[in-house]
């Protein structure tokens, strides 16, 4: 398979990488430069594009490559991704659901914790000397509090597993109504806002979903209220989110994923109430590894005329 | 009339003095004790208060309960503490005395579950060294950290499964932990794998929390021994006391890299931190507030009022005391 064409267009596991480089004719167009480079001259023999959350094929791209036959995405959300064109023109799309349900659950848990009880504060506390003039004040208890969840996916579900452990009520909101499920249903994410603690984005970012999180869901949520985002940065309005922050209006946020990736406001770095990190979501090494051979085994399955593993198209 | 109001001698003062005292301070004549130099029997004199005529004390650990101050309180009934461990008062004496000592119960364990839940998270998947990296810059450049792990499969083994044990249990079982534990003794209501040796438990988990008390038998109950048991990739967790782990080989492990990294609340001299811990990031460092939620403190309020109540109006308390 050395001799098939590949074009990796987002930053990708470096393991995954090298793969693909060793399997394949691998060609790096993350860079725009690269990328027009690339189609320069190679457009043509294209067969697969490797996506990811940071970079995939918009509809320009995916007419470029006349022999493209699949996207593999190393990432579950395929935002980047023009699907309806991929559908138009018969073209395969595979991502990596599942693998990484866990710990992107995980994460949200730890996220909420670190949020109010000030577990990243506290920390800065001990190591600034801070303890031996006093100790830290009183936080904010985590069990027994009211979770709602955006979005009852697979994560969703995950999480609210997990929140139970907690003692925690779940409600949620959905693009419809599960009939199966344990939890309560609020018909708008307004009122899922004003009937939780804790707001959980854990949704697909789609033009439906852009900027679901905006001003009026925010003050519903209010100055108690905390917001986790573990979904796409674009799922928030940000500078409705980082001005709600700085007036009290907003509790507290945790934010794994932010609207310009990597730029991140820098007015909340100094808020007590605001844990960011750098989309670290699937970083852990089992699972970004699970993902890289999600990407490899549904190309060599498309290759080999079998089964895809994961499609979405 | 002021004098009608029990007196409540006030040594300490507990965490939870400032909310106690605006809450309850048309209940009881409060003796401050904790903000004298004196010896006790002058301080009392200074409050125009004989020592027999005091009942009751509320207490944290910052001043203990000795034998001393027991003995020259002739009339005293009642110690209660706004803790869970009872290591700050010399309960044998209170036991000779006939003296009922008051701690809190089950109020603070989902708390401190939470806090070692919260810990093992952020070890797991460094958060707070997350948020340190992320607050640095304002374009968070790829963070080659070394990654963190999931918590599913790993195997946790809890040293003193008691209330806050259990609590913990329960909420890492929600994540798909295997739980295992040492207690003193066997629970047959539980079916988690139980280890009468902590060697054991340790050479068989991935993570090890602490929820035990402090005793003569609990001291340094993890030590290098049980350390290089648990190994390369084990996590340490710490919500009981500092002196459960012998620090100074905590700290050697953590440098060498013996163990993977600990999340650590409690401290042998507080509020006194190794400063080698200062410089590494797979530990994370909370300063005992484990507790320190506003529900919490509520509640702890509550239950030494209602058994200071039940005291003072000589019907029996709502809750056992432990003597």
């Amino acid at each position: 398979m050395g001799s098939i064409s590949v074009l990796l267009v987002g930053k990708v596991l470096p393991y995954l990488e090298q793969e693909l480089d060793k399997r394949y004719n691998l060609f790096r167009g993350i860079d725009p430069s690269q990328r027009a480079a690339v189609l320069r001259d190679h457009a043509s023999s294209i067969r697969a594009v490797v996506a990811s959350s940071s970079g995939g094929p918009d509809a320009a791209l995916i007419e470029a490559l006349p022999k493209l036959e699949i996207v593999s995405s190393f990432s579950v959300g395929v935002d980047r991704i023009d699907l309806q064109k991929c559908k138009e023109k018969g073209v395969r799309v595979t991502n990596t659901p599942d693998v990484l349900t866990d710990e992107v659950a995980d994460l949200t848990i730890g996220l909420i914790l670190a949020v109010l009880r000030r577990i990243c504060e506290c920390d800065r506390y001990v190591r600034s000397g801070n303890w031996k003039k006093g100790d830290y004040k009183l936080t904010t208890k985590f069990s027994g509090k009211t979770l709602g969840i955006l979005g009852l996916g697979r994560i969703g579900a995950a999480v609210a597993k997990r929140a139970e452990g907690f003692d925690c009520s779940i409600c949620y909101y959905s693009r419809n109504e599960k009939p199966d499920s344990k939890y309560k249903y609020y018909p708008s994410v307004v009122e899922l806002a004003s009937n939780c603690d804790v707001l959980v984005v854990a949704c697909p970012l789609t033009p439906e979903t852009h900027h679901i999180i905006n001003r009026e869901v925010i003050n519903a949520l209010g100055p108690k209220g905390v917001l986790i985002n573990i979904g796409r940065g674009k799922h928030v309005d940000e500078p409705e989110l980082v001005s709600a922050l700085l007036e009290g209006r907003l509790g507290g946020a945790g934010l794994d994923v932010f609207e310009k990736e990597p730029h991140v406001p820098e007015e909340l770095f100094g808020l007590e109430n605001v844990v960011l990190l750098p989309h670290v979501g699937s970083a852990t090494v089992e699972t970004r590894t699970a993902m890289a051979d999600l990407v490899l085994d549904n190309l060599e399955a498309h290759f080999l005329g079998k089964p895809l593993l994961t499609p979405l198209v | 009339m002021d004098s009608e109001l029990p007196a409540l001698l006030v040594l300490g003062p507990p965490m939870v003095f400032n909310l106690f005292q605006s809450h309850y301070s048309h209940k009881y004549r409060f003796l401050n004790a904790f903000s004298s130099h004196l010896p006790l029997p002058q301080f009392l004199q200074t409050q125009q208060t004989h020592p027999s005529s005091v009942r009751a004390i509320l207490c944290s650990p910052r001043q203990p309960v000795t034998a001393d101050v027991i003995r020259s309180l002739p009339s005293l009934g009642i110690v209660a503490t706004t803790t869970v461990g009872a290591d700050h008062i010399d309960t044998a004496e209170c036991r000779r005395r006939g003296i009922q000592v008051v701690t809190l119960g089950s109020q603070f364990a989902p708390d401190v579950a939470d806090m070692a839940v919260a810990l093992l998270i952020d070890v797991m998947f460094k958060i707070s060294a997350g948020d340190r990296f992320a607050k640095k810059s304002i374009h968070f450049k790829p963070w080659s950290f070394p990654s963190g792990s999931k918590l599913g499969g790993k195997r946790v083994g809890i040293i003193g499964l008691g209330r806050i044990g259990g609590e913990v249990a329960k909420r890492l079982e929600a994540f798909d932990c295997i739980i295992m534990y040492h207690s003193r003794n066997k629970n047959p209501s539980v079916s988690y794998t139980f280890y009468s040796n902590v060697v054991d438990l340790a050479s068989n988990s991935d993570v090890l929390v602490l929820c035990c008390p402090l005793t003569e038998q609990t001291k340094y109950i993890v030590n290098k021994e049980v350390m290089l048991a648990l190994g390369k990739d084990g996590i340490i967790v710490n919500v009981g006391r500092g002196a459960l782990i012998d620090e100074k080989e905590l700290v050697q492990c953590l440098m060498k890299g013996e163990i993977r990294g600990a999340g650590l609340d409690v401290f042998e001299n507080e509020p006194n931190v190794p400063e080698e811990l200062f410089a590494l990031d797979n530990v994370v460092l909370s300063p005992h507030a484990a507790a320190y939620t506003l529900d919490c403190f509520m509640d702890a309020c509550e239950h030494v009022a209602k058994s200071l109540d039940a005291f003072f109006s000589s019907k029996p308390l709502i809750i056992s005391p432990i003597t």
